[in-house]
């Protein structure tokens, strides 16, 4: 069943040296349950849709194309009001810095309490059972405790477990991660990921994850889609993607990691560097860094087209090897 | 290349020797004194950053320095390259013991030895123009030169590095992330060092430029035939980079030896808690090595083994014998009592 379905999302930001779009022509769909990954530089639109679908897009930028559906409700209709009841309630969001995203000056339960609240008639005391169920959830040893704790008195990746457990307190449907282990060490990056991988099984969750690292959506999620320069420029199953890529930019980023080449050698890299959002060159964004690349590159915008089982902008796709 | 290399082994440039570096935090005088029982006290508070460590890097080789947040890597390269003052043990170049000298005595090691630092946008002076920023190093270092001969040098390093001749008159916000780092390594490339500590140059770059960087620093380590000293918490990148690398833990070095001998056989239990958490592509069957508990802080090291509280193999002597670095028969350096014991 589908949970959650993007259709041809436009984000535009009006400044003052005129107006920049961040991303378009974005659309997937996301089904109950089903882990999908964002992937792409910083810069190439992967935070902004993701914040599209919580009506989070900040002033002056708007949503200027596209609908959103979840659950068949249509987000982009609904009134701020209607809109809270469904962003941090049905759908979650972890962000990157979990030392941004807590209070310093409340403790653990006071905000998950207040979370809580905000979101049902419970009574306080109940709520801290819930609390403190959750926390539990997240494998934190003697939650009781740590109700009564600051996050400074946290290590970061304890911080980041209070984080999910947070998202986890409203039962969502779906949760939103923004690089959720990005500023933690790999060790604990490896206990998160496990412990997101876990609670998405467990309570039949949606999940997407937006990340830069190849190698933590590979081992995630489901299904990926790739961003580039504000659109989507290829999507399908992440196994295959990673092991067969089609489009030019995708088989660039999975060839330039170290792992890829043996050691002591010259590592595969992309020439140049991303276009920003102000000077994107016509047709096909990617094309002055692409060594396929032919005329038609140069005029015409390629568009997302189905291509065995998935989805690439590409004049010329790469065939399988 | 790897025959250069191999005829130099034994050179070493750079070693440190026992190498202790406390940093006191206890604050203000005020702030040290605490009663108990109506009788003031004093209680003076350290973060041990580095506690023992030796080091030696080889001429023409790249040394990895590796592991979390907090263990003291970049303290290593910072007190390397005199930014600290080591608490206790020493620091030699080629030999010359560098820690103990004067500002005015340390000068010509200064240009033998050159850093590369993580955030190219704080590193760089955002009120000098690239060519301002080139010029100065060069300037205070080689003042016998004239004002041509260092533009000419401005202009061959420029080169060298990929960076186009008329960026020199731009500012650094009028760059991109990778471009940048391009410049910080032309800045550190400026005086002719033979020794480079960079500290995470590419970890805040994205995929596509890092590998753009990574082949920038191996190229010219072979054009000007450079040792580094490489701080980094990517352990692909080492895998991929490095010629040996060192694994630090809370201050002490836990295992040393050859990059693929480390990767392919990790013997220390941290090495191989580290190394299965890496992320790899393709390898969705997740069984990652865990580790008990969490990394102690820095001011109360635990006694023993400093790793014996979160490692699954630790026995009663790990509690109280700080294991030594010892070299296996494999040629890896290791401090573990386990591995010497062979009691897994």
């Amino acid at each position: 069943m589908v949970l959650l379905s993007v259709n041809n999302l436009e984000v535009t930001f009006p400044l003052r040296t005129g107006t920049v779009t961040a991303i378009r022509d974005v659309s997937f769909e996301l089904n109950q349950g089903e882990r999908l990954g964002i992937v792409g530089e910083s810069g190439a639109g992967k935070s902004v849709s993701a914040f599209a679908i919580l009506s989070l897009i900040s002033k002056p930028g708007y949503m200027s194309a596209g609908q959103i559906y979840f659950d068949g409700i249509c987000l982009s209709d609904l009134s701020e009001s209607a809109m809270q009841q469904i962003r941090g309630n049905r759908i979650s969001m972890i962000f990157q810095d979990p030392m941004m995203t807590l209070n310093p000056v409340l403790t653990i339960g006071t905000q998950m309490v207040e979370t809580i609240l905000a979101h049902s008639k419970t009574k306080r005391a109940d709520a801290r059972a819930i609390a403190v169920e959750k926390l539990r959830a997240v494998q934190i040893p003697s939650a009781e405790t740590r109700l009564k704790q600051y996050p400074h008195e946290l290590s970061g990746g304890m911080r980041q477990r209070v984080v999910i457990a947070i998202a986890l307190l409203t039962d969502p449907q779906l949760i939103i991660a923004d690089e959720p282990t990005t500023a933690l060490d790999v060790t604990i990056q490896a206990e998160i990921l496990e412990l997101l991988l876990h609670l998405c099984n467990e309570f039949n969750v949606g999940l997407i994850l937006i990340t830069h690292d190849l190698g933590v959506v590979s081992q995630v999620t489901q299904r990926m889609l790739v961003m580039y320069a504000g659109r989507v420029i290829e999507q399908g199953k992440t196994s295959s993607i990673i092991e067969n890529p089609k489009h030019p930019y995708t088989q660039g980023l999975i060839a330039a990691l170290p792992e890829m080449t043996t050691s002591g050698e010259k590592l595969n890299q992309i020439p140049g560097v991303m276009p920003t959002l102000q000077d994107i060159p016509s047709g096909c964004p990617f094309h002055n860094r692409c060594k396929f690349v032919q005329q038609i590159c140069r005029t015409t915008v390629p568009e997302l087209k189905a291509h065995d089982s998935r989805s690439v902008a590409c004049h010329f796709p790469l065939e399988s090897t | 290349m790897t025959e250069r290399i191999q005829n130099s082994e034994k050179e070493v440039i750079v070693s440190t020797n026992n190498l202790y570096k406390h940093f006191n935090v206890s604050g203000g005088l005020l702030d040290q004194i605490t009663f108990k029982n109506g009788k003031p006290s004093r209680k003076i508070e350290y973060v041990k950053a580095l506690n023992g460590i030796d080091l030696t890097v080889q001429r023409g080789e790249v040394l990895c320095l590796v592991g979390e947040s907090g263990c003291g890597k970049t303290t290593v390269g910072r007190t390397i390259m005199g930014l600290l003052s080591p608490s206790s043990g020493s620091i030699t170049y080629r030999g010359k013991r560098i820690d103990n000298l004067s500002r005015r005595q340390i000068l010509p090691y200064r240009q033998k030895m050159q850093m590369i630092f993580q955030n190219s946008y704080a590193s760089l002076n955002p009120r000098k123009t690239v060519a301002a920023t080139l010029l100065e190093p060069i300037r205070f270092h080689k003042p016998e030169l004239s004002n041509n001969q260092h533009k000419e040098k401005v202009l061959e390093v420029m080169e060298s590095v990929g960076v186009d001749a008329g960026w020199g008159a731009r500012f650094p916000h009028e760059f991109s992330g990778g471009q940048r780092q391009r410049i910080s390594i032309a800045r550190a490339l400026m005086v002719d060092p033979e020794f480079i500590v960079a500290d995470e140059p590419i970890s805040a770059l994205d995929v596509s430029i890092q590998a753009q960087v990574l082949n920038l620093l191996s190229d010219a380590r072979e054009q000007r035939g450079l040792t580094y000293l490489f701080i980094t918490h990517d352990l692909s990148v080492v895998e991929h980079f490095g010629n040996r690398v060192a694994v630090m833990y809370l201050g002490k070095i836990c295992e040393l030896g050859a990059t693929q001998q480390i990767f392919s056989t990790p013997q220390h239990p941290y090495t191989q808690a580290l190394l299965s958490a890496i992320p790899k592509l393709g390898k969705v069957n997740y069984s990652h090595k865990k580790l008990k508990g969490e990394v102690p802080t820095a001011i109360n090291l635990p006694s023993g083994c400093i790793f014996h509280n979160r490692c699954l193999h630790a026995r009663d002597k790990c509690k109280s014998i700080v294991p030594e670095l010892k070299e296996t028969p494999s040629g890896v350096q290791i401090a573990c009592h386990g591995v010497a014991e062979n009691w897994f």
